[in-house]
């Protein structure tokens, strides 16, 4: 299998903070998730009124993505060949228990679909999808902790199999106030040779 | 009425999430989907969750939502005649 693939950007969005490339381009401390993703969205003039009927876990896979594919001068408005393989822990946790806590009352029973279409992971993979005009192959992994290799290994074979001729990918982790986003691109571009051992070092940058 | 309507516009907003507007962007009789506000079909069905919830108003009939939500005029008259609360 070929494995000279490049990672061209990466994108970080933890401790209330984003940073491009291991440059911050966006801090805003003592803010709840809520209001820092809100902030983050205005400061980086996102432009998407739909991102504030998001739930949590795709806003924050959504503007990690949008930061990362602008930079990258993706062309929103036309087709793009790039894969999609993201993963986190939690799962829609979150957003899960925002839907039980509608429906455990019996009495008041007022389940939200707006609450309800989010309770899967891998919707947000489809708020990024339908942004950048994605029409490729897309898979969100449950894991127990970041797993570089396996990411490594399932986007190298996207690239090598022709499936695509970039894949966006890494981890996006929510629970209430614990949140992590951290993406990266692979293609034929870039500097940053694509294995294991970089990609941990960027994750844990 | 008037309260009424003004109390629809405010509850659309927060209840849809429609973070760029204000109250005073929404006229009576601008239409709700397509060239108004462009509500989308999950709006549609948290706008009949509202119904329930707040006015005690069941639709059972879901064609009915399309003249019923047509506009903040259209939605008060429905909502004055059918309430439970």
């Amino acid at each position: 299998m070929n494995t000279n693939y490049n990672i061209s950007s990466y994108c970080h969005i933890k401790n209330q903070q984003v940073s491009l490339n291991g440059s911050v381009i966006f801090s805003e401390e003592s803010l709840e998730f809520s209001e820092f993703i809100k902030a983050a969205y205005k400061a980086l003039n996102t432009k998407y009124p739909k991102f504030f009927k998001m739930d949590n876990l795709s806003k924050l896979a959504f503007l990690a993505a949008d930061i990362l594919l602008k930079n990258e001068q993706i062309d929103s408005e036309k087709e793009n060949d790039i894969a999609l393989v993201f993963s986190n822990s939690a799962s829609s946790l979150d957003t899960d228990l925002t839907h039980q806590k509608a429906i455990q009352d019996k009495d008041n029973y007022f389940p939200s679909p707006a609450v309800f279409v989010y309770t899967l992971p891998n919707i947000c993979l489809g708020e990024i999808s339908i942004k950048y005009k994605l029409y490729t192959e897309n898979s969100f992994f449950i894991f127990e902790r970041f797993n570089a290799e396996n990411l490594m290994t399932y986007s190298n074979s996207l690239l090598e199999t022709n499936k695509a001729k970039s894949v966006l990918c890494g981890w996006v982790e929510l629970e209430g106030e614990n949140y992590e986003a951290f993406l990266y691109l692979v293609s034929n571009e870039g500097t940053i040779k694509h294995n294991k051992q970089n990609i941990i070092t960027l994750y844990n940058t | 009425m008037e309260a009424l309507k003004q109390e629809l516009k405010e509850n659309i907003i927060e209840q849809l999430n429609l973070e760029d507007m204000s109250v005073e962007d929404i006229a009576d009789d601008d239409m709700l989907f397509g060239d108004g506000l462009a509500l989308d079909s999950i709006d549609a069905l948290e706008l009949i969750v509202m119904l329930d919830k707040n006015y005690g108003i069941k639709l059972t009939d879901p064609k009915e939502g399309r003249t019923i939500f047509e506009s903040i005029n259209t939605m008060a008259a429905y909502i004055t005649e059918h309430r439970s609360k």
